[in-house]
């Protein structure tokens, strides 16, 4: 039963992360994209991790396993709010930059 | 290997080559770095798929981590040596003078020897054989450590790893032969968010640091794992100029380079002082010295990561570039 639940998390958490990666992928422009990365990648990660944590065999893993989204997600968010402010920078010094609408 | 597995396989093999190519052939400098970081990434997992643990966690720490920013410091180098910083990366794939040919060439030979070196090597091994497993295992209890990789690295292979060592000595010493004073290049603005984020990680990698090493006498981790996550708190310092290099901090830091190999063969030459062979540990004290040079060899590897990317040697007026005090 614990399985069932726990698979159903992980397989959520995929969804999630691949509908973050098509946002990134199909998205215009970089704070569209970085909105549906964290976004989705965050719930994703949690939901996995969530799903981890039901498998794990012992409280440490747990534990563990708790300590690696905290970060990860820590980590996600600060990254994102860098290339975002820095693509704002960038984006005042050049006002009118056709580079912009660039497909990846 | 079950059917599953094998199609991951085959799809992280196929997007580890594919990540190489594109490396090599994006015009973009900094998708290029992006595209290595993620080919180190996948070729981590690839290590782990091999049931190799020690070596994965190297690659991520080392291969991928660290050797990622050294490569962007080098590009925000380049960006502002060829005065393109702050505008769009594609206007800045310039280096500051075009490869010469010769070059390129000499790699590309180099490369291809290493790659049939290992073809011949690889294609020479006995297949499907025990391999060198069970001459390990049997081993183990004389090397005062309970992981095999450890054990290996620190005591049958000892030498290996002092060259090992020596070559991140080597690497510190040329790269403060080059360059020396302040880098007029700015540092880039974090701000706030980030300043949080290093207030929160900071103590959180000393402790995941530490524990990679102590962790190393039986399990995967060990010296250069636990050097490279305590090497990115010397980054983290670094970038947010929390901490600021200065001359009077070149002793210390010339300690701390050579400590990790000093101990490392002051050991290996005082047990063979005792009518032993050179790495030979008396068996009562092997763990001790083992645990000994692991943690100073830490050490070392993390103070000379986080100096070769601040990058140069710190000397207050960068006129005095004649003095020669080493």
């Amino acid at each position: 039963m614990l399985e069932i639940i726990a698979t159903a998390f992980i397989a959520t958490g995929a969804v999630f992360f691949i509908a973050g990666t098509v946002g990134l992928l199909r998205f215009p422009d970089i704070y569209c994209r970085l909105h549906a990365l964290t976004k989705a990648d965050g719930l994703g990660l949690a939901l996995i991790a969530l799903g981890l944590a039901l498998m794990a065999n012992s409280f440490g893993e747990v534990f563990r396993i708790l300590l690696i989204w905290f970060f990860v997600a820590v980590a996600s968010a600060t990254g994102s709010h860098l290339i975002a402010s820095h693509a704002r920078l960038v984006d005042r010094v050049h006002e009118n930059d056709p580079d912009r609408e660039r497909q990846t | 290997m079950s059917d599953p597995f094998l199609l991951f396989d085959l799809l992280l093999a196929g997007a580890v080559i594919a990540l190489a190519i594109a490396t090599l052939t994006v015009r973009d400098l900094f998708a290029a770095i992006i595209l290595f970081v993620i080919f180190g990434l996948l070729s981590a997992l690839a290590w782990v798929r091999l049931s190799a643990p020690d070596v994965a966690l190297a690659e991520a720490a080392i291969g991928t981590g660290v050797t990622g920013a050294l490569l962007l410091k080098t590009l925000h180098h380049l960006r502002y040596v060829t005065g393109s910083l702050g505008t769009n990366a594609v206007e800045s794939l310039s280096p500051v003078q075009p490869v010469p040919a010769g070059v390129s060439w000499a790699n590309a030979a180099f490369c291809g020897l290493i790659t049939l070196g290992l073809a011949t090597a690889f294609l020479g091994a006995p297949h499907a054989g025990p391999g060198l497993e069970g001459l390990v295992a049997e081993a183990m209890p004389a090397s005062g450590v309970s992981h095999p990789v450890t054990g290996v690295l620190l005591n049958f292979r000892a030498y290996d790893t002092l060259m090992e060592v020596v070559v991140l000595l080597a690497a510190v010493i040329a790269v403060w032969q080059i360059e020396r004073g302040l880098s007029d290049a700015p540092a880039p603005a974090l701000g706030e968010v980030w300043e949080g984020f290093a207030r929160l990680t900071l103590p959180a990698i000393i402790v995941v640091g530490t524990y990679l090493l102590w962790k190393g006498s039986e399990a995967p981790g060990g010296a250069f794992q636990g050097g490279a996550v305590l090497a990115a708190v010397g980054l983290m310092l670094l970038l947010s100029r929390l901490y600021v290099p200065r001359p009077a901090h070149r002793a210390v830091a010339r300690w701390a380079f050579v400590l990790g190999t000093g101990v490392f063969a002051g050991v290996a030459l005082l047990v063979a002082s005792g009518g032993r062979v050179a790495f030979e540990y008396p068996l009562e004290h092997a763990k001790t010295l083992i645990l000994l040079i692991e943690g100073l060899v830490t050490i070392s590897i993390a103070v000379t990561l986080a100096a070769l990317f601040h990058g140069r040697e710190p000397v207050a007026v960068p006129a005095e570039r004649g003095d020669n005090d080493a």
